[in-house]
């Protein structure tokens, strides 16, 4: 095994259904029902995934995020500012923690 | 995407070969034959249903060189329909109740025949299309081409393959953006695309690179809300259109590594009830030099209607021809993914 990650493997995403089909069925009943179109639009769904994509590091929801973005009619300028929210949170999510530790190194020190 | 600045033929590519193409699009790896895909969905062999679209390509003369042309279209083609074929198009046309011309190239205003054919198809009481590619109402020698096509109800269909001028310049050439908005300004100013004016301004979307375009009705949400906002355009209907793997565009998907991808993005999103609309049904495409077709694509592939039917306008006779069998191929398959395509958009 050359890698851990296959490009292809992307296609194979329903072989997992092999394994317990009832709650792949589950799964997938569920996540079509989050992608149709709703309060929001499927293109703004597909954004969102898009940005959720990057910050779980996801590399196979990046690939089919990243054609969902641009079949949805988005374009590269809409999908850079998402992948920023997702960094801006995640990078905001590490220096609300700075508090944990202003909070501990105050409480510890004269 | 760089810009193209030459057709195929000028630069001598292998693609200029039709043969050529339907080789590499019967060999792609994950592409069944189209018509085992239609056997299976119920349609192979695929009859037409009548004719309500005869649809004229005036040459390959065009002021644009797009990256995606399925024509292979450009400055530098010089292929144009004939003051004689026009005529034996009018003719036929005469014989039939044919309700709409749709007139498409290249750019088909530069042909001189244009503004005749126009006008004889509008006498004859049709419904007359103009597939417009927008930089051409600006050049000086069409400075009155604008108030022709209103004086005469043309309905225009223009491409615009995105409301941004990143996109819209990677696929039609630098600049193209900025004139594309100048001329529907224009169009807009004599009335096209104004409500009441009944005057019919529809635009078409097509994805600007190796993807499927979006819901026709979201993305025309899109176009209506960002050209309204950003330019103050308005417009009647937008058309998606989906890229055939043909000419230009298969060059762009072989250059950059995406044929098989792209294929197998096609013939995995076949769509039954698409099959079921495609536009070769209800259309007769009559090439630049008369010879007929069942579709503008079939046109550049080279492939003429069945030989069982008559093969040239000049031997036009509608009953041999109306119900006759569409010949189809790989390149079949950008009609029938998602919710299809056709020179009228979506199918579904
Ligand atoms: S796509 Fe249309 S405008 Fe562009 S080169 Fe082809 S015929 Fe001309
Ligand atoms: S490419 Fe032409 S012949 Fe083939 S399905 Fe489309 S319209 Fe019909």
């Amino acid at each position: 095994m050359e890698s851990y990650y296959h490009p292809g493997d992307l296609g194979k995403f329903a072989e997992m259904g092999k394994g317990n089909k009832e709650l792949w069925e589950k799964f997938i009943g569920y996540y079509n029902a989050v992608f149709a179109e709703g309060a929001l639009t499927e293109r703004e769904k597909a954004l969102i995934a898009l940005a959720v994509s990057h910050a779980v590091q996801c590399p196979y929801c990046i690939d089919a995020y990243t054609q969902a973005c641009l079949e949805k009619g988005s374009n590269v300028e809409e999908m850079t500012e998402a992948v920023h929210v997702a960094c801006a949170i995640r990078g905001g999510a590490s220096l609300v923690h700075g508090l944990q530790m202003r909070n501990v190194a105050h409480k510890l020190s004269m | 995407m760089a810009e193209t600045k030459l057709s195929l033929k000028a630069r001598r590519s292998p693609l200029t070969s039709e043969r050529e193409q339907i080789r590499i699009l019967s060999r792609t790896d994950r592409c069944s034959p189209f018509e085992e895909r239609m056997r299976q969905a119920g349609f192979d062999p695929l009859y037409a249903t009548g004719i309500s679209v005869f649809q004229m390509n005036l040459g390959k003369l065009c002021n644009q060189t797009c990256r995606h042309c399925h024509v292979d279209a450009a400055p530098d083609r010089r292929e144009v329909m004939t003051q004689e074929t026009a005529a034996r198009c009018i003719e036929a046309l005469a014989q039939t109740d044919i309700p709409t011309v749709d007139i498409t190239g290249g750019a088909p205003e530069l042909n001189p025949q244009f503004r005749w054919i126009v006008a004889q198809a509008r006498a004859l009481g049709r419904q007359v299309i103009d597939r417009c590619n927008l930089s051409v109402l600006l050049l000086p020698s069409q400075s009155d081409l604008a108030p022709f096509l209103a004086g005469h109800r043309v309905e225009i269909i223009a491409s615009l393959p995105y409301y941004r001028s990143a996109q819209t310049d990677a696929q039609r050439g630098e600049g193209i953006f900025e004139k594309s908005i100048a001329a529907l300004r224009l169009l807009n100013q004599i009335g096209y695309g104004v409500e009441g004016s009944g005057l019919i301004l529809n635009l078409v979307h097509n994805p600007v690179g190796a993807f499927l375009p979006p819901k026709q009705k979201a993305i025309e949400g899109q176009f209506r809300r960002e050209l309204e906002h950003r330019y103050g355009i308005v417009f009647n209907h937008l058309y998606t259109i989906t890229n055939m793997p043909i000419s230009r565009f298969l060059e762009f998907l072989i250059e950059t590594g995406n044929l098989e991808s792209y294929m197998e993005r096609l013939v995995n999103a076949f769509n039954p009830a698409a099959a079921a609309g495609v536009m070769c049904r209800y259309t007769l495409s009559v090439g630049w030099d008369g010879t007929l077709y069942d579709c503008d694509f079939n046109q550049m592939l080279n492939l003429p209607v069945s030989d069982l039917t008559p093969r040239h306008i000049s031997d036009f006779n509608p009953a041999a021809l109306v119900h006759r069998r569409i010949v189809t191929g790989n390149h079949c398959y950008g009609c029938t993914a998602g919710a299809g395509s056709s020179c009228g958009g979506a199918v579904t």
